[in-house]
């Protein structure tokens, strides 16, 4: 899958003696690892899906040649460390701030692509106003979504995403949405901004989901090169250690329980809806009011 | 002089707040992040005005917390750029503020401060004293902190405290009241500087276009060694701060047995109060502290060695920085403190009449000594201009 | 012919990959450990490799690269 119509593949310069040495002559390479990862090894524990989605971007990168001008914000919680996993310029924000500093850094270089890769407790907890704001400002910016029910960094914590009665270590009754109150779908919820160009939510507990997943990003990342409007794409992940599972069984725990609540599926897309772009869509939807459709002369 | 500075004489007339927000354009500064909040309106409504007219960016953020982060990512791109609030907005940018001083990411901060705790009152204040100087945000870090009495140093200081911020990659912040940021008074204004000619900054996270190695802006540590040197090394870069930017004005402070301190609208109030004390004959001064950090000891030192028994520290809240005024003096003489809290401005008789209080006991000028023309205002290491000579830093060609 | 290549300094030995074979051609390593302290994947039966990447695709460490 890595760089499939781009030509030849080839290993990053780390891995050149460490795995190129064992790459016989007349071999050649069909998958590597992509060059927008540095060779510093994921903090993520074994059979994590942050892993599996941190490779998607970087690839994205890769593919669409934009490492040179790519920021990448780092959040709080188990990706905090992502900014020395990508080669890209990153920046470490606090939890939750995310959407704010990708603002900031993309209103100074509108030309740059400013990314954003966030849990749910950051996103969708401690976060929600910025992240609600980023997308109703329509910040052509990208963000990343990683929704596994839990604050993992920490424990595993009930996050504004676990499932009703899911045990945790903060619901270890079960969240009982009559105290706890029920989970954020927050692409269902973004989905109605109008600065938002592009909403997908995905999964990665298969090779098919997790090209459908790929391609998602690459389009989200597309959406701000060409100047569209705020994307994110949800994926639907994992947490085996403290759901206490193995990576196998929590896929099956996944499929059985988060994806009926949170079911897959493109929430919002203004391309395919046959606008230009969110502003276009945004226009559409407030023909009635004669304010809204006041044209700004430049 | 560059073309954009006044003809003329060059003054104009014009309100604190917006001083503040036309010099600090005038410094580079092209974003602006901010929430709606009394009494700094007026800095945040002219940015909203003028910077879409040079190429910059306003952006009325969402809350105080996304305004000081938008401040952390354009300024993690190398920006200059600022966020402005009153007390308790300041509050909440403390966070952020806390993690530019941890990630060494240059920014203006301006508290035009009103009264506290809690939402508190809309009235002038400097109950923020601690905040500012101790507290805004949690960790181990000072920022630089300056305190304008006056309309033309409210021009004067966010000038400085852009480059403070840029030299030292420390957020930097203007302490201001309700009191200088609604007054008008005649300014000359900084000339106006291209954001490009600024010194480059390699740190920034503006893209590495392939030419150089990826940058990361971080405050995260988990190697509490490589925390302690990081710690350590930005300590080394407040020493020289507190060596080289101890700023204030002394006042009659040559002969001065009762030295006033005091910073921003109480300075105004303590400067009639010193002259009416002089006037009846007690040896009064003002030390008027520029910078509150690094905090003006050395003058401290000065003051107490040219033989000052007494100090007053004078201030709009229930007695903030007397603490460091007690610091500074480290026994050496008496040091009180007189205040008014809540918005609530004492009057010049009220402070004279705590003056007198002090000088009981004390020799008294004669109405001869008095005359001699000893009564002048002295400026060490200030941006400033002596009160009885207002010109501005820039057309004296400093 | 197709065959992977483990990297072990990457490789946390989670068996994502064992499981997303479609040949049930790899296997965790038990004779070996990384330096990180993990069995490593290994591909087992070679011969049966037909080189179609899912093991890449959902290695969560990116420990894989593909040859053939």
């Amino acid at each position: 899958m890595a760089q499939p119509d781009s030509g030849t593949v080839t290993l990053p310069d780390y891995q050149q003696e460490r795995i190129g040495s064992q790459i016989a002559e007349g071999e050649v390479i069909k998958s590597a690892r992509p060059h927008a990862l540095s060779d510093v090894v994921f903090n993520y524990c074994p059979g994590c899906t942050h892993g599996i989605v941190n490779h998607l971007v970087a690839e994205c990168i890769d593919e669409l040649g934009i490492e040179g001008r790519t920021v990448g914000i780092a959040p709080v919680g188990c990706s905090v460390m992502c900014y020395d996993f990508f080669n890209c310029d990153m920046i470490e924000a606090a939890h939750g701030r995310a959407p704010a500093v990708a603002t900031g850094v993309k209103r100074v270089h509108p030309d740059n692509i400013v990314f954003s890769y966030q849990g749910d407790g950051d996103l969708a907890s401690i976060g929600t106003a910025e992240t609600v704001h980023a997308a109703t400002r329509g910040e052509k910016i990208t963000v990343i979504f990683i929704n596994n029910a839990i604050y993992g960094m920490t424990g595993g914590q009930m996050a504004p995403t676990s499932l009703p009665n899911q045990v945790t270590q903060t619901s270890p009754y079960g969240r009982d949405v009559s105290a706890a109150g029920y989970p954020v779908r927050i692409s269902e919820l973004l989905a109605t901004l109008d600065g938002v160009a592009y909403v997908e939510r995905v999964t990665c507990d298969s090779r098919q989901h997790i090209v459908q997943a790929k391609r998602a990003i690459k389009k989200a990342f597309q959406n701000q090169i060409d100047g569209i409007g705020y994307s994110l794409v949800e994926v639907v992940s994992t947490c085996p250690t403290n759901w206490g599972m193995t990576p196998q069984d929590s896929f099956q725990w996944l499929r059985d329980n988060m994806l009926p609540y949170y079911p897959l599926g493109v929430y919002k897309d203004v391309i395919a809806d046959g606008f230009a772009n969110a502003a276009e869509a945004a226009l559409a939807r407030a023909t009635d009011c004669p304010i809204a459709q006041q044209q700004k002369e430049d | 002089m560059s073309d954009n500075t006044q003809a003329a004489e060059g003054r104009v007339l014009m309100k604190g707040n917006e001083v503040l927000a036309e010099a600090a354009m005038r410094a580079g500064c092209r974003f602006f992040f901010g929430y709606p909040i009394t009494p700094q309106t007026e800095l945040a409504a002219y940015m909203a005005k003028k910077l879409p007219q040079i190429g910059g960016t306003f952006l009325q953020a969402e809350s105080e917390i996304a305004a000081i982060n938008m401040v952390y990512g354009a300024a993690a791109a190398g920006a200059r750029v600022m966020t402005s609030s009153s007390s308790p907005g300041v509050s909440l940018k403390g966070e952020g503020v806390s993690y530019m001083a941890g990630a060494d990411v240059p920014g203006v901060i301006v508290n035009v401060e009103r009264g506290g705790p809690g939402l508190g009152g809309i009235q002038p204040s400097q109950s923020d004293y601690f905040q500012a100087t101790r507290a805004l945000g949690h960790g181990d870090f000072y920022m630089p902190v300056l305190a304008p009495s006056t309309v033309q140093e409210m021009a004067d200081l966010i000038y400085l405290a852009f480059d403070l911020a840029d030299e030292y990659r420390t957020p930097a912040m203007i302490l201001a009241d309700g009191m200088i940021g609604q007054m008008m008074e005649p300014v000359l204004l900084p000339p106006a500087r291209d954001p490009e000619s600024l010194p480059a900054k390699p740190w920034a996270t503006s893209g590495h276009r392939g030419e150089r190695a990826h940058n990361v802006v971080n405050s995260l540590y988990l190697s509490p060694e490589k925390l302690e040197d990081t710690n350590r090394e930005r300590f080394a870069r407040y020493e020289e701060m507190r060596a080289r930017h101890q700023r204030q004005e002394l006042m009659l402070c040559d002969d001065a047995e009762i030295v006033l301190v005091a910073f921003g609208a109480a300075s105004r109030i303590a400067r009639t109060a010193v002259r009416d004390a002089r006037a009846k004959g007690i040896k009064a001064g003002l030390l008027r502290p520029i910078t509150l950090w690094p905090f003006p000891t050395k003058a401290i030192d000065e003051v107490v060695g040219a033989g000052a028994k007494r100090f007053l520290s004078v201030e709009l809240n229930m007695g903030q920085m007397v603490e460091d005024v007690r610091l500074a003096v480290n026994g050496r003489a008496d040091v009180s403190f007189y205040g008014r809290t809540g918005g609530v401005l004492p009057t010049p008789e009220e402070v004279l009449g705590q003056i007198e209080r002090l000088a009981t006991g004390e020799e008294r000028l004669t109405a001869g000594e008095m005359s001699n023309g000893s009564a002048r205002a002295t400026v060490m290491g200030s941006v400033l201009p002596q009160p009885t000579d207002r010109k501005s830093s820039y057309e004296r060609g400093e | 012919m197709a065959r992977i290549i483990v990297d072990d300094v990457h490789c946390k030995g989670c068996g994502l990959c064992v499981s997303a074979c479609p040949k049930g051609v790899l296997a965790l390593d038990g004779d070996r450990i990384t330096p990180k302290g993990y069995h490593p994947a290994k591909l087992v039966d070679p011969d049966n490799c037909i080189g179609c990447s899912s093991c890449f695709i959902t290695c969560p460490d990116v420990a894989i690269t593909v040859v053939r």
